[in-house]
């Protein structure tokens, strides 16, 4: 009986410091994949590193041999011995990796529960194991499983919902103000990096217009290429408060570039409609009292980090309606893998092929009106033929070395004869 | 008969009631829709009591505290109905449906005294003057809510403290907008209504205007939403001190309702008496 073994490190068990050693770069994770292949105790495997975790995926006959295989592996690639990560390893097999799996995939145990990237990186790396072939029948099925389950957990439980970026938790505070971004103008002051991360999502909502105001107006006007707006210079700013409605500033200034007069002085000139300042700077850029007239809104960046804490203890909460359905899914992907085995296969066979034999003789025996001598004859004649019939398949399902993958062989027969329904 | 359709539409309402402020708390959305059919059903069977009731006295039913107030709840819930159909406004419903049930309540307190029937509750002026003032008023009464609201709203986003309404309150901009469409539906309903008052006035007392103290308020009351009005149209009032505006001018409204009614006299006080 094959087993399903999880080794791996992840931000629960080692320092950052430790994981950047053992983390596998995408290229490196290719070589590392086809490099899995050629080992003996190893019949599947899929491997996956993120930022927060590396884990290892194994199908195996020999779990000892293998989990000591994975460990030589994973030292000789990343070149530290075996000693330094050791203590920080967890090893899991069977039910407990499947769990471990179908969690991670659900972004159950993501540094940030919910977060949707993770599922997305094990994708990739099914489609290398695919592609170097070294993922088989179980990793196949195990792998839809669980990428079905983190579905089904995104979509039935609310992991997903609530904004945890500080790029979401603005674009949540807009839509509380504004309703809907459509037509709305954004101004960016300050073309850092910073400022990109926090708009990202922002922008990504149909915005009337984008203006990027930069003390360099080069950068600012390499920014506002990106973002299809219009680049304009740092003296240009009080005259387009006027116009935009939410403001995103992220220079290093070290005393605000905006100030409560300034705003004060243009509430007539815009009508009173609201106006959202969204402070991401350290120093300050916006004046806070602002926030204090009429119709303006200003955040900075604690403000975003506590409006995110909240959500995040939301997420916990709804996470464990996610531990439910997969402990469930574990239970279902168990009964598969035990069919797998050589006798209940054979087993099923049988009871498929009798079942079918009974109805037909009854049928046969009803319709022509025989005797019950006859019909004995019959059914012992049935009986012979289904033994002669399971004779072969029996001694080749059981042939101690059978060539190349069993697993496949048992799957094949019992999708053959759908035996699994 | 006409009484125990009356008592089952309060029943109803303060079950919708009940069902808003559950929605508020637990953020099911089948309690929401629980608590708008129950108010609907409510509010039909309102109007086969007061349908009643006209059968019954021959003429529209306003002639004491009892009837007008219930005439005003069957207006507010009438009105909420309406602009959740139009708008899909859910959250409304957590200010109208209490709001209803309480009227609803007091009128059931309130005794059904007869009053006397005379040929004026007949006229055609009237009929449409009571109707008109209690749809605007009715219309003032839910911007009053969405004021509340916005306030409420407002207030989570500017102290940066989201407490368990957040979510459920739709966006300030909504909010707003809403508040000033029930506005403008009341304040053409009140200009309305005062102008067939006038008219009512003029074919039973003979003159247009007799500086009754319920039309003084009445007067003030428009006063106050016209200024309200103007203002947004020209400097763009809106947001906050629009909503404070919405909230207080309803309390202008009330008084005008009921405390003149108690503290003053004057032709009106016979039929809110």
């Amino acid at each position: 009986m094959r087993e399903i073994v999880l080794i791996g490190i992840n931000h629960k068990t080692a320092p950052v410091e430790l994981r950047e050693c053992i983390a596998f770069s995408e290229d490196e994770a290719v070589t590392a994949t086809a490099a899995l292949r050629g080992r003996p105790h190893i019949h599947e495997s899929l491997l996956y590193s993120t930022c927060n975790r590396v884990e290892l995926l194994l199908v195996t006959d020999d779990k000892p041999a293998a989990v000591a295989d994975a460990k030589a592996f994973i030292a000789d690639f990343n070149k530290i011995p075996v000693a330094q990560f050791e203590s920080a390893l967890y090893i899991h097999a069977n039910d407990d990796a499947v769990r471990h799996l179908f969690r991670v995939a659900a972004s159950l145990d993501s540094m940030i529960v919910g977060e949707p990237q993770i599922l997305g990186q094990i994708k990739e790396a099914y489609r290398r194991a695919a592609e170097a072939k070294t993922a088989g029948v179980i990793l196949n099925r195990l792998l839809h499983r669980a990428f079905f389950i983190a579905k089904r957990i995104r979509t039935e439980t609310g992991i997903g919902d609530r904004a945890v970026s500080i790029s979401y938790a603005a674009v949540e505070l807009t839509r509380k103000i504004f309703g809907s971004l459509d037509g709305k103008r954004v101004l960016l002051i300050g073309a850092g990096e910073m400022a990109e991360l926090a708009v990202e999502h922002l922008l990504r909502h149909p915005v009337a217009e984008t203006f990027v105001a930069n003390r360099t107006f080069e950068t600012g006007l390499a920014l506002a290429r990106r973002f299809n707006g219009q680049a304009i210079r740092f003296e240009e700013i009080p005259e387009h408060i006027k116009r935009v409605d939410i403001i995103i500033s992220s220079t290093g200034a070290p005393g605000f570039v905006i100030t409560r007069e300034d705003v004060k002085s243009i509430i007539r000139a815009r009508r009173n409609r609201p106006i959202f300042f969204i402070d991401i700077a350290v120093p300050r850029d916006i004046d806070p009292e602002i926030n204090r007239l009429d119709n303006a809104y200003v955040y900075d960046i604690d403000d975003l980090k506590g409006a995110i804490e909240e959500n995040i203890e939301d997420r916990q909460k709804e996470a464990i309606k996610g531990e439910r359905i997969v402990d469930e899914a574990t239970v279902r992907f168990r009964e598969w893998h035990d069919s797998l085995d050589v006798v209940p296969t054979i087993v099923g066979l049988r009871k498929k092929l009798e079942t079918i034999a009974e109805a037909e003789i009854k049928r046969t025996v009803h319709g022509n009106g025989m005797s019950p001598e006859d019909a004995q004859a019959l059914t012992r004649m049935m009986a012979a033929f289904i033994n002669k019939m399971l004779h072969d398949p029996t001694v080749f399902l059981k042939r101690e070395g059978m060539h190349g993958d069993k697993a496949l062989y048992i799957d094949t027969v019992r999708k053959l004869f759908k035996l699994d329904e | 008969m006409d009484a125990s359709a009356l008592v089952i539409s309060i029943v109803l309402y303060m079950l919708s009631a009940a069902g808003y402020l559950a929605y508020l708390l637990l953020q099911k959305n089948a309690l929401q829709r629980a608590g708008f059919f129950l108010l609907l059903a409510g509010w039909v069977c309102h109007t086969v009591s007061i349908l009643l009731e006209v059968a019954r006295q021959g003429h529209i039913p306003v002639s004491n505290l009892h009837e007008t107030l219930s005439f005003a709840g069957w207006a507010i819930a009438g009105v909420f109905i309406v602009l959740h159909y139009r708008y899909g406004l859910k959250i409304l419903g957590v200010v109208a449906a209490p709001f209803v049930a309480l009227i609803m309540v007091i009128v059931s307190l309130l005794p059904d005294e007869p009053a006397q029937t005379t040929a004026i509750f007949k006229s055609f002026w009237l009929v449409s003057h009571v109707t008109v003032i209690f749809i605007g008023e009715a219309a003032f009464a839910l911007a009053c809510g969405a004021g509340i609201l916005y306030l409420t709203q407002e207030n989570a986003i500017k102290t940066k403290r989201r407490r368990f309404f957040f979510k459920r309150l739709p966006s300030l901009d909504l909010l707003d907008s809403t508040g000033y469409a029930c506005i403008v539906v009341g304040f053409t309903m009140l200009t309305l209504g005062l102008i067939t008052g006038l008219v009512f006035a003029k074919s039973v007392w003979g003159r247009f205007w007799s500086w009754d103290p319920k039309e003084v308020w009445s007067g003030i009351s428009w006063l106050f939403y016209a200024a309200l009005l103007h203002e947004r149209l020209t400097v763009g009032w809106r947001g906050r001190r629009s909503a404070i505006m919405a909230i207080v001018g309803f309390g202008v409204l009330v008084f005008t309702f009921l405390g003149v009614n108690f503290l003053m006299e004057g032709h009106h006080a016979v039929f809110t008496k």
